[in-house]
């Protein structure tokens, strides 16, 4: 029951959608921007930038060609086309997600690079489809995602289901894929920030510059692309593209130490304009600790309240459509400056960490702990495991212990790996107990890969791609379920079906485990040597069959034979 | 005879179960030299575990084990031990019961030839006399089961000593002179690793010698008896894998038993040659080093047949050992089969030249096997060529002793 209500919840319901998007009559497409700034009580500072492009066309039908492109990148466009994808959420970050000092993220993401595509049920080759997607990302984004490819590629049977319309349950057309070892530099950004339909130049992308956005702790760039409702009654559809970008800057290396933040600090560059093609452009900045914690200047009188990740939060809004917003010099730069030493934070309510045990190389243990902080209430979580085919997992040792004792989880979905084919899945639903650690520990055996399998740096390690814990978490405050014009694009992005839940995913640790190596200098050694052996095997073997035994007179010494000669000659009996 | 038997089972019993009970068990089970990934105990239980997920145990590359060994500890996995150590109490009264009889052929052979004068005067050293053959079987129950190998393997609960258990049970059958049995015991030796295909030749030579048929291909009598015997065995062969077929529905366990056999996908170490030569091979040439080494294994069957058609027994013993040497995935449960059988020949030892080099080589390389593992695996001050150089030498020094014994016909 609770595996159909968290899975079922996940595939929206249409109307709720449709009324977040109510757009203004006549439009076509429609392009909103926000950040929200987020202090946190370690002295670090998280910005959150989210831009959502809206596309009034509805190609899910078949034979429909579109060749007018305004506000929604071409680029896009025609990959959702040509490999008829129906959802596709792609993120690249560089760093983790610190979920014990910073909270929950507004937007999860696992460190590297992760796709995970959901495709039309009329597509019929989708491994073909996506090994073309991969590439053409790859191009798009300027990342090396034409590394997925079969072997750590997998089909999730209930943990990414569709964000956007629809009810698919068919697994076979989701394709999940993670590249933990991926870097995210410039490189990435610039193709990224030309999607926008401002680009670079007005509203507020242009704080986006990359030397300051890599100097920090965690940063994640990411594109979500679904198909939305436009109305309550979802008479005609829309395509949702949402970039999200969420950074967090260090007290200590960007901050130089001082509990100071200003919009000049974090990017240098202040706000001068809204984005002129933007129906909305709003800066949002986290006040809920604000009497005690910092202040912020300039003030504002706009205020809003959101109930989000199952707390209800104060914001300051800055409206940069209005003139007013910039005062007097043309330029908006917010400062928050701390008062005095933070309290506790809002524990979160779910947690998980990762990592190896065991000793040399022939063996190891993965070990996930997943944390339930609430103090009463007992609620599911599903775990999804994809390890790499080269650590052969023995399902037979999983053992899941919660509070010392036995938790059997209710839904175990395995997939075995295929050498050189395919990972290992591992899915499985446990119920965690209020105020409680969970422990699933899975033994595994590292193989021996053949010498031209191996990276350029063997023994840097194997990364295996972080889990994804998704859960329902039960919320202290009730959450809104009624949608309205002006929600913000932050608590909008997962949508809430029931007040007292709402969804979480967390993704834990990448792991990074070493794998025996055979000499890489030796090619031409080893094969001498062995066939070495094997020939002395056959010589000895040929030796045998084909010796024939003779009998042999014993030859006499030179003297003796010298003296037969001149004994011959003299006609008397010969020596022996 | 019976009682030194008994008395010999008890203490092989004894040992197995002290050791089961300590905490070498577990150590000993992850040991490479003696399990392979086609036969170990861990794997057994994943493919069970596996079926009881509803998973078919052959979906991945971790289960490479026959569908009849599925049947066989579906039922027993809680006695698994007793199992084990029955085995090898079966393979030792088997072989036993083999020698004791190929013993008595010996005998009346000699018998009959000394009567009609057939021995030059040099040769009669060489004769035996029953008393000195009147324990040959006994130690060659004991050299199997106190064999440090056989106790290792049984401790590990690895399914070599179940194939080794078919194989005695064959050779049994072939001493005995049941046809039927043989074939149908070959067959299974042969479903469950391919190898012991090449002992068709000598049981065939046996039977046609035992019967009296000479071994002329324009004998029309030597054809009549083939086919019988390819009948039983082909037929038998057909039949345990259509019922294998049965077991779970799809022939999805040929390419995982036999395919991964052929193919070598899996390059853990061990004690073979295999297993280094293709993690260093080029790509390109893999398929064909691949070919080369399996015809290895079955090529010398026709030489050795030709070669040593009077001896049969001596041939089988043969082809045991070098399918133990060049198969692709061999463990120290192989070598202990054939070493088994050397004191059938004891009286012929002191012509061998070399046989203390040989036998240190093989007892220096069984210690250092342990060392340079841990060295290369656990503490990091050695790399995999020092147990690959163990590996080589410890292959030579067996070749080398098969080439002795081999001395003897």
């Amino acid at each position: 029951f609770r595996l159909s209500s968290l899975i079922g919840h996940i595939s929206t319901c249409p109307s709720l959608i449709g009324q977040c998007c109510q757009r203004h009559p006549g439009s076509v497409d429609e392009f909103q921007e926000e950040l929200v700034i987020r202090p946190l009580h370690s002295g670090d500072i998280y910005a959150s930038f989210q831009f959502r492009t809206l596309w009034d066309t509805d190609f899910l039908q078949e034979g429909q060609k579109v060749s007018h492109y305004r506000l929604f990148p071409k680029s896009l466009g025609q990959v959702l086309s040509k490999f008829s994808v129906r959802e596709l959420h792609i993120s690249f970050t560089q760093g983790f997600w610190r979920t014990m000092q910073w909270g929950q993220p507004f937007i999860p993401s696992p460190p590297g690079a992760e796709l995970w595509v959901w495709f039309h049920d009329t597509v019929s080759d989708v491994d073909g489809n996506w090994k073309e997607l991969t590439n053409v990302l790859s191009g798009i984004f300027c990342a090396s995602l034409n590394f997925i490819d079969l072997t750590n590629t997998v089909q999730p049977s209930a943990s990414f289901k569709p964000l956007g319309l629809g009810n698919a349950t068919d697994h076979r057309f989701l394709r999940y894929a993670t590249l933990p070892r991926e870097i995210v530099c410039t490189e990435n950004l610039t193709p990224w920030k030309k999607l926008l339909p401002c680009g670079s130049k007005a509203g507020l992308a242009v704080l986006l510059k990359s030397e300051k956005l890599f100097h920090s702790s965690f940063h994640s760039q990411a594109v979500h692309i679904r198909p939305v409702c436009q109305d309550e009654q979802c008479t005609s559809k829309a395509w949702e593209l949402r970039q999200t970008l969420n950074v967090v800057f260090d007290l200590y290396t960007a901050g130089q130490g001082k509990k100071e933040w200003s919009l000049f600090k974090m990017f240098s560059r202040t706000l001068t304009e809204a984005c002129p093609l933007a129906t909305s452009s709003k800066v949002y900045v986290d006040i809920t600790d604000n009497p005690e914690l910092f202040e912020l200047s300039p003030a504002t009188p706009l205020l809003s309240q959101a109930v989000v990740l199952g707390d209800r939060r104060t914001y300051s809004v800055f409206d940069l459509t209005r003139a007013e917003t910039f005062g007097q010099l043309r330029s908006l730069n917010l400062l928050l400056r701390w008062k005095g030493d933070g309290g506790e934070m809002l524990r979160p309510l779910l947690h998980a960490e990762r990592y190896v045990a065991g000793f040399g190389l022939q063996t190891g243990e993965i070990h996930t702990v997943i944390y339930n902080n609430h103090p009463y209430r007992a609620f599911p979580v599903l775990l999804m495991d994809s390890v790499p085919w080269y650590l052969q997992l023995y399902i037979h040792t999983l053992t899941v212990t919660s509070k010392s004792r036995d938790n059997k989880p209710s839904y175990i979905h395995y997939q075995p790996a295929k050498d050189r084919h395919r990972p290992h899945l591992l899915e499985m639903l446990i119920q965690l107990p209020p105020h409680s650690m969970t422990e699933v520990t899975v033994q595994f055996e590292r193989a021996l890969l053949k010498w031209t399998e191996y990276t350029p740096d063997p023994n840097h390690g194997f990364y295996v791609g972080s889990s994804v814990v998704s859960a329902l978490v039960p919320s202290m405050v009730a959450m809104n379920t009624n949608f309205t014009q002006d929600q913000p694009l932050f608590s909008s992005f997962v949508p809430v079906k029931e007040e007292s839940s709402y969804f979480v995913r967390v993704y834990t640790e990448p792991l990074l485990v070493n794998l025996p190596t055979p000499d890489f200098s030796m090619p031409y050694n080893v094969i001498c040597l062995t066939c070495t052996v094997v020939a002395v095997g056959y010589g000895s073997f040929y030796n045998l069959l084909t010796r024939t035994f003779q009998v042999d007179e014993p030859s006499l010494p030179l003297a003796k034979r010298l003296a037969n000669l001149i004994r011959r000659i003299r006609g008397v009996p010969l020596l022996t | 005879m019976a009682a030194p038997l008994t008395l010999l089972l008890i203490v092989a019993v004894t040992i197995r179960a002290v050791l089961f009970r300590s905490s070498w068990a577990e150590l000993i089970s992850e040991r490479v030299e003696v399990v392979s990934p086609l036969n170990a105990w861990k794997r057994v239980v994943e493919g069970l575990a596996l079926l009881d997920l509803g998973v078919s145990p052959y979906s991945g590359d971790v289960f490479h084990e026959t569908p009849f060994m599925i049947y066989l500890f579906h039922f027993v996995v809680d006695y698994a031990e007793i199992v084990f150590m029955v085995t090898d109490g079966i393979t030792a009264v088997a072989l036993y019961l083999s020698i004791q009889t190929y013993n008595k052929n010996v005998f009346r052979k000699q018998k009959y030839a000394l009567e009609s004068d057939r021995y030059p005067a040099d040769c009669l050293e060489l004769l035996r006399s029953p008393k000195e053959m009147f324990y040959i079987p006994l130690k060659v129950a004991m050299f199997y089961l106190l064999n440090p190998f056989t106790i290792l393997s049984c401790v590990a609960k690895s399914t070599c000593g179940l194939n080794n258990a078919i194989i005695a049970l064959f050779i049994l059958c072939t001493l005995k002179g049941s046809a039927l049995l043989s074939g149908i015991l070959l067959a299974l030796a042969t479903y469950q690793s391919i190898y012991p295909l090449t002992l068709f030749a000598p049981a065939l030579l046996f039977f046609l010698q035992r019967l009296y048929i000479p071994v002329n291909l324009r004998r029309s009598s030597f054809w009549f008896f083939t086919l019988q015997y390819a009948f039983i065995y082909v037929g038998s062969l057909v039949v345990i894998t259509g019922l294998s077929f049965f077991l779970l529905g799809s022939w999805d366990f040929i390419p995982s038993v036999y395919g991964f056999i052929f193919s070598v996908p899996d390059l853990t170490p061990n004690i073979g040659l295999f297993w280094y030569f293709f993690a260093e091979m080029f790509e390109h040439f893999r398929l064909f080093f691949i070919c080369v080494f399996q015809i290895n294994v079955f090529f010398y069957t026709i030489p050795l047949s030709i070669k040593l058609k009077e001896h049969p027994v001596f041939l089988i013993f043969m082809q045991i050992a070098i399918i133990s040497i060049f198969k692709s995935y061999p463990t120290v449960g192989d070598v202990a089969l054939y070493m088994a059988f050397l004191p059938a020949w004891s009286h012929l030892y002191r012509f061998l030249r070399n046989i203390f080099l040989v036998s240190c080589v093989l007892l220096a390389c069984s210690a250092l096997f342990p060392v340079l593992w841990h060295l290369w695996i656990y503490a990091g001050s050695a790399n995999s060529n020092f147990y690959y150089a163990i590996t080589l030498l410890f292959n030579f020094g067996q070749v080398k002793s098969l080439n002795l014994i081999s001395h003897f016909t």
